[in-house]
């Protein structure tokens, strides 16, 4: 019996040869690499290509400088503001709004989902109201606003707390809602108290969306902080740019708009981080740990 | 109901672990899925549970472990119980060993790698559960009944999922496991080859009532070739409606 297995197995060995294996699999990694490496060039071809037309365009009178700025134009505008800290100045006022009305959002956004996540009566208390809410358009509430709180700080910080308070009340009350009810079972054959079960599995099984909703809270801020700034401010990336308007500096405006998108990139980057790091127990993060 | 100071109790009867007298249950106004159930598993006994998909026996273990309410009639079981479910049920976020000492905040690491080192998975303590193949996480699940030290282990169909190999593996680690610690276990199987290797007593559901009962006086470690093995497989085939 165990001779015929031998037997079976031995001509079927040559097969799994070792060396042809791995030189075959470590020669079509690089060219995989090399491949990927080909991709990512060719993505940012094309944007290299249009600020290229773009540049031409200006240079040569195709396109008035006195309604679109040229490439050049704006990155030595760029320099300049850098220089001579009005961009710095700017930039962290624009910034200390949008974390002030984050920071408010989250704190609000999670208690309220929390509520209404974990009781049956704070479900019926708080969602009705928020599900209509969330489906008005907030930034008609600037004119109200400003009549309410004026055009100093508040304003600003509320308008971004309100709008980025929706995703992250959304995500983490559904999150809380759609935990697998078999591990609650479990957890009630454990005996774990109700504060146990909370801690230890509500809370880190709603996270992911929690997350979601930060990263989603997070595009909103940006987006509400630029409507404020350019309606009623004295400083900040929007007011930059609508007193550059006056002026038909059409490069400051450009500046400004680069600037708002590099802040919105950065702050996606910072949550992905966060993620990373929250939800080490992920596969797809586990993937990129075991790789790395 | 039957805890009454067990210094007077008559010494030669002792009582059994888990006792149900009349359970009945439905669900809204559909039928009886328990009806007038009566069953009693003596300390320290193992009792497997077969039946046909349907009588009812997940929701006897769902009333036996308090996840389902008593609606009709009595039944009294150890305060210290635990169960396994055919899904291992672990917490995706906590690494292995806090998943065997969740609910226990003062319990060591220590403790945790002893009751792992007993099923066979201390080189995996500080796994994320997520990356445990099928077999490792129901050993995990085992753990975390084991540390609970329980005098009622409840396992619905604890294998069900697994390849039959590493089924036939963890019906050993089960044995051996209970021949140790020797709580009184009722498992829920479809497969009689498992009941037979692993149990007392077999107890076969049909409409919420106990069919039959028959009792397996082998000695262990059983074999599947044995001839009194194979006479009660039939016999327990019979009951479950299925002729050979
Ligand atoms: N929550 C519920 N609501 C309504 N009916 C239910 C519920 N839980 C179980 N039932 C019904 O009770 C009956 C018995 O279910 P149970 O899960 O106990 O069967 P089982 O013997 O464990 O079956 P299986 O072998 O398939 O696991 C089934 O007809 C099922 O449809
Ligand atoms: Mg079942």
């Amino acid at each position: 019996m165990s001779g015929a297995t031998l037997h079976n197995t031995s001509p079927a060995a040559p097969r799994f040869d070792v060396p042809s294996g791995t030189a075959f699999s470590s020669s079509s990694r690089r060219k995989w690499v090399n491949k990927l490496q080909l991709q990512n060039l060719a993505r940012y071809l094309s944007p290299l290509l249009m600020i290229l037309c773009w540049q031409t365009a200006c240079s040569t009178g195709l396109l008035s400088t006195r309604l679109v700025a040229s490439p050049l134009q704006i990155l030595r505008t760029g320099w300049t503001l850098v220089q001579d800290g009005t961009l710095s100045t700017n930039m962290g006022v624009s910034l200390l709004r949008a974390v002030a009305g984050l920071s408010l959002a989250l704190l609000v956004g999670t208690s309220l989902a929390l509520i209404s996540g974990l009781s049956q009566l704070g479900e019926n208390i708080v969602d009705a109201p928020l599900q209509i809410f969330r489906t008005l358009p907030v930034l008609a509430l600037v004119p109200l606003f400003i009549l309410w709180f004026g055009i100093g700080e508040t304003p600003k910080i509320l308008l971004v707390a309100l709008g980025s308070t929706f995703p992250i009340y959304l995500n983490l009350h559904k999150g809380i809602r759609s935990i697998d009810p078999k591990l609650l079972e479990m957890t009630r054959t454990l005996r774990l108290s109700r504060s146990q079960t909370i801690r230890d599995v509500i809370l880190p099984g709603a996270l992911p969306d929690l997350l979601v909703g930060i990263r989603f809270a997070v595009g909103i801020s940006w987006l509400m902080l630029v409507v404020a700034e350019q309606v009623n401010a004295d400083s900040g990336i929007g007011h930059m740019m609508m007193d550059a308007q006056d002026f038909l500096r059409t490069d400051i405006i450009f500046v400004g708009f680069a600037i708002y998108g590099l802040l919105g990139l950065i702050s996606d980057q910072v949550v992905r981080i966060l993620e990373r790091k929250a939800l080490v127990w992920r596969p797809q993060h586990l993937k990129t740990t075991a790789s790395a | 109901m039957n805890q009454i100071s067990p210094l007077i109790a008559a010494p030669a009867v002792t009582q059994p672990a888990v006792s149900v007298r009349g359970l009945s249950r439905r669900f809204g106004n559909g039928p009886r899925v328990l009806n007038q159930l009566n069953l009693d598993i003596a300390q320290g006994e193992f009792v497997a549970l077969l039946g046909r998909s349907g009588s009812g026996k997940s929701t006897l273990l769902r009333t036996l472990s308090g996840l389902d309410p008593v609606t009709e009639g009595h039944i009294s079981c150890p305060q210290e119980i635990s169960v396994v479910f055919q899904e291992s049920r672990l917490l995706p976020w906590k690494k292995v060993w806090q998943n065997v000492t969740l609910g226990r905040n003062d319990t060591p690491r220590d403790q945790a790698r002893h009751v792992l080192e007993e099923v066979g998975l201390a080189h995996r303590i500080d796994a994320w559960p997520l990356t445990l193949s099928g077999g490792e996480a129901q050993r995990a699940a085992l753990a975390r009944a084991l540390i609970r030290e329980p005098k009622f282990l409840m396992l619905d169909e604890p294998f069900a999922a697994l390849d039959a190999l590493t089924r036939l593996r963890m019906q050993d680690l089960v044995s051996a496991l209970w021949q140790r610690h020797k709580s009184a276990v009722l498992l829920v199987t479809h497969d009689v080859d498992e009941a037979l290797l692993l149990a007392d007593r077999a107890v076969v559901l049909e409409a919420g009532r106990i069919r039959a009962e028959l009792p397996i006086p082998l000695p262990r470690p059983r074999r599947h070739a044995d001839p009194v093995f194979v006479r009660l497989r039939a016999t327990l085939l019979e009951h479950l409606g299925v002729h050979e």
